[in-house]
């Protein structure tokens, strides 16, 4: 079975395919009517701009396929938009939440 | 919102700390297979999203594997929090296949030999290591917990090496608690200020060299902090414990406070017994408290610590916790840590209930 924890830091570039590992789960809760990610002994609470990158986390588009995606969708500059991306995507990664394909 | 189910008290292991209640549930109150399976549908209804199989240890309920497929089922994150030496490799592939979310497994201490004085089990850490290499096999994410005392603290870094070492994604560095039967044992527990200190140092050090590759949480005892923990994140605000028998907690150690009714969900409904049961409604939000709690700016982030040592130490559950340096106690209570660290440890009283049949203490 593929290597779930990653045993070096997952360092996030333009280049990188983000996905979410099996053992993550992001859901919709119809109860609270927001999405939730849940991991290992937490939940997390993801604002709208996180579930719709994490919902193109699909291990297949690059973090710059995503940054042009959301670009367009929401009307602002791409180069913004994949720091922004690269940021939330590392902090995301350092909790285990994200990994690299 | 969280639900720890301690499916069974029975534990093969002895370990001086133990935190369930000293009166424990013996194994023929402990609910059927069917009452914890119409738990978890209740659980998932009220809005419960991650469920702690715990205990005990939980894998001596011979049904696991069938709770657990219906907490799957049931779309609740399942974590099974366990010793892992009574597990075997097919049980924990029958698990993993009925769909367990995340495996915690408790460690000693890196050394084997002291490992297994500490939990009064032979070859415990060997069997661990086992473990860990199943659940890594499996592809299952594993947290770490390591408990920590004076008669285990030199070998921080070397728990932290073994957490790497067995894969784990997290690794719970959890400083003892003292209450229940570790307040037996409290002076052959207690690291000294100084012992203490460093283990921040390490795991601030840990947590910077290892980041993105092992996550950690860090949990200090009461008696070095300046205040006291949000118990359970707030009494009756997020987390629910059910014991073995069935009875509904607000924390696991609730039933040592006096006056209290706890609902069993043999006879009321979860979600019922969450809004309306009254030892829920007894220490929730703020109203309850007293002074130096009552106008403190704090009383929302902690709540005025744990209702249980507050009652433990002063008699009086709504007290301020003598963790807290804001208790008129705390001066002295803290004095303790200090007298009874700088002593020679003494002998363990070891927590010789196990199996089926539990023996009477010797302590």
């Amino acid at each position: 079975m593929a290597e779930m924890i990653p045993r070096t830091r997952t360092i996030v570039t333009g280049a990188t395919k983000p996905q979410m590992p099996r053992h993550i789960k992001m859901r919709h809760d119809a109860g609270r009517g927001r999405w939730i990610i849940l991991a290992p002994e937490r939940v997390y609470d993801p604002d709208d701009v996180a579930v719709a990158v994490l919902k193109l986390c699909d291990a297949q588009r690059t973090v710059n396929d995503i940054a042009a995606t959301l670009s367009t969708e929401y009307q602002a500059p791409v180069d913004v938009v994949t720091a922004d991306i690269i940021s939330m995507l590392q902090d995301l990664a350092d909790k285990g939440v994200v990994t690299a394909a | 919102m969280g639900l720890l189910m301690e499916l069974t008290h029975r534990c093969p292991l002895q370990c001086p700390y133990c935190s369930n209640p000293l009166e424990m549930d013996k194994p023929n109150i402990e609910l059927s297979t069917a009452e914890w399976q119409d738990v978890l549908r209740q659980a998932a209804e009220l809005g419960i999203l991650q469920i702690h199989l715990s205990g005990g240890e939980p894998t001596a309920r011979r049904d696991l594997e069938e709770i657990v497929k219906t907490a799957a089922e049931a779309g609740l994150y399942s974590n099974l929090i366990t010793a892992g030496v009574l597990l075997t490799r097919e049980r924990l592939q029958k698990l993993a296949e009925n769909g367990l979310d995340h495996v915690q497994l408790s460690i000693q201490d890196a050394d084997a030999e002291n490992a297994d004085r500490i939990a009064a089990y032979k070859g415990g850490l060997l069997k661990k290591r086992e473990v860990g290499a199943w659940v890594k096999e499996l592809g299952l994410p594993l947290t770490v917990n390591a408990p920590l005392h004076r008669q285990n603290i030199e070998n921080l870094p070397k728990i932290i090496d073994l957490a790497l070492e067995l894969g784990a994604g997290r690794l719970e560095v959890a400083h003892i608690q003292y209450y229940a039967w570790a307040l037996k044992n409290r002076a052959a527990l207690m690291p000294t200020r100084a012992q203490f200190m460093r283990t921040v140092e390490i795991v601030e050090e840990a947590r910077e060299r290892l980041k993105g590759i092992l996550v950690f949480d860090f949990v200090v005892p009461d008696y070095y902090a300046k205040y006291p923990k949000p118990c359970m994140g707030g009494w009756g605000s997020g987390i629910m414990n059910i014991t073995p028998s069935g009875k509904v907690l607000p924390c696991h150690a609730a039933e040592s406070l006096p006056g209290l009714e706890f609902d069993n969900v043999k006879t009321r409904r979860l979600a019922d017994i969450w809004l309306n049961g009254p030892a829920f409604q007894k220490f929730r939000g703020t109203d309850w408290m007293k002074e130096p709690c009552r106008s403190c700016d704090r009383r929302e982030i902690d709540f005025g610590g744990c209702r249980c040592q507050a009652f433990a130490l002063t008699g009086d559950a709504t007290n301020t916790d003598p963790a807290c340096s804001l208790s008129s106690l705390h001066a002295e209570w803290v004095k303790v840590a200090d007298i009874e660290s700088a002593k020679p440890a003494p002998e363990f009283v070891y927590r010789r209930i196990g199996g089926d049949k539990p023996k009477r203490e010797t302590a």
